[in-house]
């Protein structure tokens, strides 16, 4: 009973407060006014969130596709490759985070590093089986018209493997995307590290989490239309 | 002007058979395919000729090993012993993916390229020969029409919008693309519905006619065998050559119990359709018209195969056979025994002809050319012992072409 009257008595005092902006900050509340004037802040954690996630989402495709690459020519390698990405997959962010922070000390290139990391796993996997599933008879025919190796994989195998290493590329990202949040561990900004500042006041944790949600979701929609630039065969078969 | 002259240089390179790259002999020689950890050999000690310009049909069971043959040729697969000579040279000589390239190329799977249009499959070879593009765009049209298909309609389209029997084709022309000596082709017609099979067996026989490739054509269908074959290799479970043969010497004599069972009970039925009337020796037949002095008429019967006389009209086309009463007076009169049927053409397959035969109740039908003249006659005898008999002549299969 008590409990009620305290809620009634509270929601009671923000409908009677909210033209008083100051006291819906103090009360650490969601506040649109103040969200409207303070935009500003936002400005710089999200471009340095933006960085981060391209440019580790950049360099983890770059490495783990190579990777790939090499391991469907010496199939050997798929079993090290993906245990070895799977491992460093599983140890939790945080750790990872802090584990590296003596090593490559505080700042971006630790960031960067760790979300690196954490693409391989993804991207190696899918573009893995991307090529695997490509169909037997169609790498056979390309033998059979006299391609090299490498101009099988480049010319046949890789465009055919397009829309799984494109989907690998996408949770890749996005994944990306929700991490570089927690980049602020290792010392640099982003949105992150604008929650953790002030990580009870709703108006702001609001913000920046609806941007890192904005943010996967335009990265997902950039990877999207390059799918569907370069795989027009895709759209003819379905019409 | 330039498009014109390289056109013409194209076409130049697939009409004339006397073009410098048309076809070469292929020789199998003592060929043999072992994997490790098998008992028995994959092929074993394969030697067969095949003369260029002619169509080898590798048929048997599954597991005989004619796909690892065929594939020995552009070493998809790699010979163990023995050796493959291509225009005489040994294929074990030449880079695979150089050779590969000057060998055509045709899988039962097709194995287009989905994210590859129609005009950059057919493309796929010049371009990693490294032709110009309007040498190359100017040969897609041109194999495109070569196929049947309308280069304006199929150029941009891809492999997903098109018909089982139209991707088949543009497998063939893909093959084709720079005009390779020898074709590899496994099952080409393997996935297509029946109707359609029979169709671009017979296309593919036309085209045949005109580019006289050396091929190596692997079924498992005896039926396409005789069909396609110039040559049929049959072969037999351990990889071994059980019978190297024309198809009407295949039915017509059987190496073994193997080949005998395997080219079926009604052998001498399709050697039938092997053959047509022109091919083999007719009865001669006495004609006469009516008002001719019946001497002379049975001084020509003396002479022909058959003792009865033929009543035809004056440019030669048969009317009806004569009976005794005709010739009972001084000059032949019009008393048919019974009209002229069935009248047989010498172009009709012998099959059809029996047919005929068969459903008019007669043991013999007048024969005409083109024109209609007549200039023999099919029995039921004369084709029985054009079935037993020794040395019929039996024309190449793009010649049979229909």
């Amino acid at each position: 009973m008590s409990l009620l009257l305290t809620v009634i008595a509270q929601g009671g005092g923000f409908v009677r407060d909210r033209a008083g902006e100051s006291s819906c900050v103090a009360d650490d509340g969601f506040c649109p006014s103040w969200i409207v004037d303070n935009a500003d802040r936002y400005v710089t954690p999200f471009f340095e969130h933006v960085y981060l996630s391209v440019v580790s989402v950049t360099i983890g495709f770059t490495i783990a596709f190579a990777l790939a690459l090499l391991a469907h020519r010496r199939r050997w390698l798929i079993g090290p490759f993906t245990w070895l990405t799977s491992a460093l997959y599983t140890v939790p962010s945080i750790s990872m985070f802090l584990l590296l922070l003596p090593i490559t000390g505080r700042g971006n290139t630790t960031a960067i590093v760790a979300l690196v990391i954490y693409t391989q796993v993804i991207v190696f996997r899918n573009v893995i089986n991307g090529l695997a599933n490509v169909s037997a008879d169609i790498v056979d025919a390309a033998d059979g018209m006299g391609m090299t190796s490498t101009q099988r994989l480049f010319r046949v195998e890789v465009p055919l493997a397009l829309p799984e290493i494109l989907a690998g590329l996408r949770i890749a990202a996005a994944t990306t995307v929700g991490l570089a949040a927690l980049a602020f561990l290792a010392g640099t900004g982003g949105l992150g590290s604008q929650i953790a500042a002030q990580i009870t006041f709703k108006s702001n944790v609001v913000v920046a989490g609806l941007l890192v949600t904005l943010l996967a979701a335009a990265l997902d929609l950039v990877v999207l239309t390059i799918q569907r630039f370069l795989t027009p065969w895709r759209r003819a078969a379905a019409a | 002007m330039s498009i014109a002259r390289l056109r013409v240089d194209s076409i130049n390179q697939v009409g004339d058979p006397s073009a410098q790259s048309s076809a070469e002999p292929l020789e199998f020689r003592n060929a043999t395919k072992r994997y490790a950890g098998s008992p028995t050999p994959a092929v074993d000690g394969l030697s067969l000729e095949v003369p260029a310009g002619e169509i080898c049909v590798l048929v048997g069971p599954s597991g005989c090993g004619k796909t690892t043959a065929m594939r020995m040729v552009n070493r998809m697969i790699d010979i163990t012993e023995g050796d493959i000579l291509l225009g005489g040279r040994s294929v074990k000589d030449r880079k695979p993916a150089e050779l590969r390239r000057h060998i055509g190329y045709v899988i039962q799977q097709i194995g287009l390229f989905p994210h590859r249009t129609i005009a950059d499959n057919v493309a796929t070879v010049p371009k990693l020969l490294g032709w110009d593009r309007q040498r190359i765009a100017a040969r897609v049209d041109e194999l495109l029409e070569l196929v049947g298909l309308d280069p304006h309609e199929m150029r941009g389209r891809y492999p997903s919008q098109l018909s089982g029997g139209q991707r088949q084709r543009v497998g063939v022309a893909r093959a084709l693309a720079v005009d390779p000596p020898v074709m590899l082709m496994d099952e080409p017609f393997g996935a297509i519905d029946p109707i359609n099979r029979e169709r671009l067996q017979n296309e593919f026989l036309r085209l045949q006619a005109e580019l006289r490739k050396t091929i190596i054509f692997v079924t498992h269908d005896i039926d396409e065998a005789i069909k396609m074959g110039d040559r049929i290799a049959i072969m037999q479970e351990g990889g071994k050559l059980a019978q190297y043969a024309p198809p009407a010497e295949l039915l017509m004599a059987p190496a073994n119990d193997f080949v005998e069972d395997f080219v079926g009970a009604d052998r001498a039925l399709k050697r039938l359709a092997l053959q047509r009337v022109r091919d083999i020796d007719l009865w001669s037949v006495a004609t006469c018209r009516v008002g001719e002095p019946v001497a002379e008429v049975r001084k020509r019967l003396e002479e022909a195969d058959l003792d009865i006389p033929l009543l035809v009209d004056e440019e030669q086309r048969p009317i009806g056979w004569l009976g005794k009463r005709a010739l009972s007076g001084e000059r032949v009169r019009d008393e048919l025994r019974s009209r002229a049927e069935p009248v047989v053409e010498l172009d009709d397959i012998l099959r059809d002809a029996l047919s005929d035969l068969l459903g008019r109740e007669s043991m013999y039908g007048p024969v005409v050319d083109q024109f209609g003249r007549t200039v023999g006659v099919l029995s039921i005898q004369v084709i029985s012992h054009a079935i037993g008999g020794a040395s019929a002549a039996v024309p190449s299969a793009a010649d049979r072409a229909p």
